[in-house]
């Protein structure tokens, strides 16, 4: 696997690329902007220049003369490094002074408007222009044209040196960019490293929640996530140890019966004592295998609920699942049981095994302790929904009934034949799911009922 | 060892414009400079340069300003490989020559040194800095007379015209690009120099070649004064009878341009030389030949505000333009009549 990638590294590369793309268009931008100022400034010049010797000309007995003045060269010695062509023509575009190879523009202009131009000034590249002055006198009439050319070293410096202000001025820019990025991505990262800090530093059992105060948001919600996280592992492990310390307290006495039953059979010698101390033995037996079922149960229902996806689950399909695997023994011969579902599907968000086992339990329970006949029914109302159990006893006595649910609860009429965790099953399903346990005691006997609230869907 | 020949050899041919040859050393490379300077005057600096060049051999060729202009130009446009360095006082003409391409280029820490009025475009180089001198005979001018700047002459002139008719002489600006040089550059730098044209008109004023000439006719007494001559052939000349004046409203220095054509044999010679010739030892040569001047006011007796070198700078194109020189000439002309020198 490839080394991961620290993000001071990214960031730092997507800022240098930013800058390289950024420099290159700026550099291009600058380029071309210095170019056209320098072209501009020096365009100027020249015109002024051409403008001068155009002013210098005068008809003097029919020949247009040209007392060539030395401002114009002074200005364009202002690109001192420059050489300079110029030719000043007659109408027929012979030469009246200058340099007879200065070139002449490749279109002639119609007016007055200068025409600039690029040509060749003995093998340099040149910038030129060509001003017309026309003349109406007595003794000649006609245009005499000023042409005006320079070499662009100015003109290239001036490029040069106005692309590389901008430039440095960019990479400036850039490097303030990256140094502020560095120190901000360092700062942002601090609360990690302390977090990080804190986690290696702590007790291996410390599943404490993590102190968010001064943690920037986006952390937060990585602090958050873990917290949560953490809190559930701790409830699984809080379950783990409740499984445990109630596996050992649960198991101790009826392993320690199991054991002295065991002895005492040993030592019969009457073998019809004996096989009653057997059947006791088998009857202790099995109530140990219910009670290790429930234990697990409920440390089944314990760890779906924070475990499983919820999902959609008809309560009615619970009802029936549980009737037709309810086991036979918990069924008292001819024992009959009512069903009494709608038609409507009753949905609630939920895991379908969970209700079942807490279904089973309450089943189990009437059956165990209530008169009957005993009904499991599901109805929905008001935006919750129910499964309940009744039968047409008079329930369990009152102070009881405020205790029942805990664990370990059982009521004196369960003759050890139960561990009192089937209740507390129930209670942790409904607890899970957003729901409640009712008890209760009507006209037609007692009823415990698991309410959830409705599915969306359906309410 | 350094072998000496000295050829000097008056100007016989025509087409061959040279006035002077020269060859100086014992290398086996020849290098030709053409040169407007005196070919004595420049014997020893040539003979310092190739003290520390042994391999090279300097062919020295003196010219007149506008001949050697002619065939510098000449041989640029044929694209022909003549001089390996030209090194002329007129240094109107060399900025054309540079401003035509005709130069080579060549840059080192001795010719970035330079100010910039001293070089252009890294082609051309002012290596000396020689004063345009007022001169007069000693012996025939009384020290009241002596004109200490443009407007002493002028006054001179106006007062005395009788005294100095036909004795006041400078260059003839056809015949001498360096008289051109002085007297366009005068005509720039002040009004003083159209009363002077006039004051010229006047008095008859003459117009002669060369500044050999000039400084041995004052010498002689022919002429008592002579205007615009370069300070720099005076102090080589050194006759006792002639007196030199630095014009205390201006004085113009001239410092010659040195230059590598584009299609010199030998550039690298003659960038030895150029290097030699800006180095401490190549201006102590120049200066012991005349032609550094020294620079300290005190001993001129000159304001700095009144030193106005000639800059090394495309304006001076302007003096070679063809109508404006026409002009300028005609003016010239109308002042001192048909020249008298040189057709």
């Amino acid at each position: 696997m490839a080394e991961p990638q620290s993000l001071l590294t990214r960031v730092t590369g997507a800022v240098l690329s930013l800058l390289l793309v950024g420099g290159i268009l700026v550099a291009l931008v600058s380029w071309a902007n210095g170019r056209a100022a320098a072209r501009t400034a020096y365009d100027r010049l020249l015109l002024g220049a051409a403008n001068d010797i155009a002013e210098s000309i005068s008809i003097q007995d029919g020949v247009p003369l040209t007392a060539l003045p030395v401002s114009a060269f002074q200005l364009l010695a202002q690109a001192p490094d420059d050489r300079i062509s110029y030719a000043v023509r007659g109408p027929g575009r012979e030469l009246l002074t200058g340099q007879e190879d200065a070139p002449r523009p490749r279109l002639r202009s119609r007016g007055v408007e200068p025409v600039f131009f690029d040509a060749d000034m003995q093998g340099e590249p040149a910038r030129f222009v060509e001003v017309t002055r026309r003349f109406a006198e007595r003794d000649f009439s006609g245009g005499v044209t000023v042409t005006v050319g320079q070499t662009m070293r100015a003109r290239n410096a001036m490029a040069i040196d106005l692309s590389r202000s901008a430039l440095l001025t960019v990479g400036a820019a850039g490097l303030a960019l990256l140094l502020i990025s560095v120190f901000v991505i360092r700062s942002a990262m601090r609360p990690l490293v302390a977090m990080a800090g804190d986690l290696s530093a702590r007790d291996p059992h410390d599943l404490t929640p993590m102190e968010p105060a001064g943690v920037p948001a986006e952390v937060a919600v990585v602090l958050e996530a873990m917290n949560r996280f953490m809190a559930r592992l701790d409830r699984q492990l809080e379950a783990m140890r409740s499984l445990i310390s109630d596996t050992a307290h649960q198991l101790r006495t009826p392993v320690a019966a199991i054991r002295a039953q065991a002895e005492l059979a040993v030592e019969e010698e009457d073998p019809e004592r004996l096989r009653g101390a057997t059947a006791k033995l088998l009857a202790r037996t099995r109530s140990l295998g219910g009670l290790l079922d429930q234990m697990l149960s409920r440390a089944l229902v314990i760890h779906r609920t924070e475990a499983v996806a919820r999902e959609p689950v008809d309560l009615r399909d619970v009802a029936l699942d549980v009737l037709d695997s309810a086991d036979p023994e918990l069924l008292s011969p001819g024992a009959e049981v009512a069903l009494l579902i709608g038609e409507a599907p009753v949905t609630v968000l939920a895991d379908a095994f969970s209700l079942q086992e807490a279904a089973k339990n309450l089943l189990a329970n009437s059956l165990r302790h209530g008169k009957p006949p005993v009904r499991i029914g599901v109805e929905a109302a008001d935006g919750e929904a129910r499964l309940w159990v009744g039968d047409a006893g008079e329930g369990p006595p009152g102070d009881l009934m405020d205790r029942l649910g805990g664990r370990f609860e059982r009521a004196a009429a369960s003759g050890g034949q139960s561990a009192g965790l089937g209740l507390s099953i129930v209670k942790a399903v409904a607890g899970a799911f957003g729901g409640r346990v009712e008890m209760a005691r009507g006209a037609d006997g007692f009823r415990v009922a698991l309410v959830l609230p409705l599915a969306e869907a359906d309410a | 060892m350094i072998r000496l020949a000295l050829l000097l050899a008056c100007l016989a041919l025509p087409l061959r414009a040279q006035e002077a040859v020269m060859q100086v050393g014992s290398g086996a490379t020849w290098m030709l400079l053409r040169s407007t300077t005196d070919a004595r005057i420049f014997r020893p600096v040539l003979e310092a340069f190739l003290a520390g060049h042994p391999e090279l051999s300097v062919r020295y060729e003196q010219w007149g300003s506008n001949a050697l202009y002619a065939q510098s130009s000449a041989d640029c446009a044929a694209g022909r490989a003549g001089a390996d360095a030209v090194f002329s006082s007129a240094v109107q003409q060399m900025v054309e020559l540079v401003n035509r391409a005709c130069a080579a280029t060549r840059r080192s820490a001795l010719t970035a040194a330079l100010p910039p009025s001293l070089r252009w475009r890294d082609q051309l180089w002012g290596l000396t800095r020689e004063p345009a001198v007022t001169i007069y005979n000693r012996d025939l001018v009384p020290p009241a007379d002596v004109p200490r700047d443009r407007f002493a002459l002028l006054d001179l002139m106006r007062q005395k015209p009788d005294a100095y008719r036909g004795r006041i002489a400078t260059y003839d600006i056809e015949a001498s690009g360096l008289g051109y040089l002085f007297a366009f550059t005068d005509s720039l730098q002040a009004t003083t120099y159209g009363a002077l044209l006039e004051a010229f008109a006047r008095t008859g004023g003459v117009a002669t070649c060369c500044s050999a000439e000039l400084i041995r006719d004052v010498s002689a007494g022919r002429f008592l004064i002579a205007y615009n001559v370069l300070g720099s052939y005076v102090a080589a000349a050194a006759p006792r009878n002639v007196g030199v004046v630095l014009p205390e409203d201006y004085t113009l220095f001239l410092s010659r341009g040195y230059m590598i054509p584009a299609h010199a044999a030998h550039p690298e010679a003659a960038a030895a030389l150029l290097d030699f010739l800006l180095s401490p030892e190549g201006q102590t040569a120049l200066s012991r030949a005349g032609l550094i001047h020294a620079a300290a006011p005190a001993e001129s007796g000159l304001q700095q505000s009144a030193m106005r070198p000639i800059a090394l700078s495309p304006t001076l194109l302007v003096g070679i333009d063809r109508q404006r020189r026409a002009q300028f000439a005609a003016q010239w002309r109308d002042a001192f009549g048909p020249g008298e020198g040189l057709p």
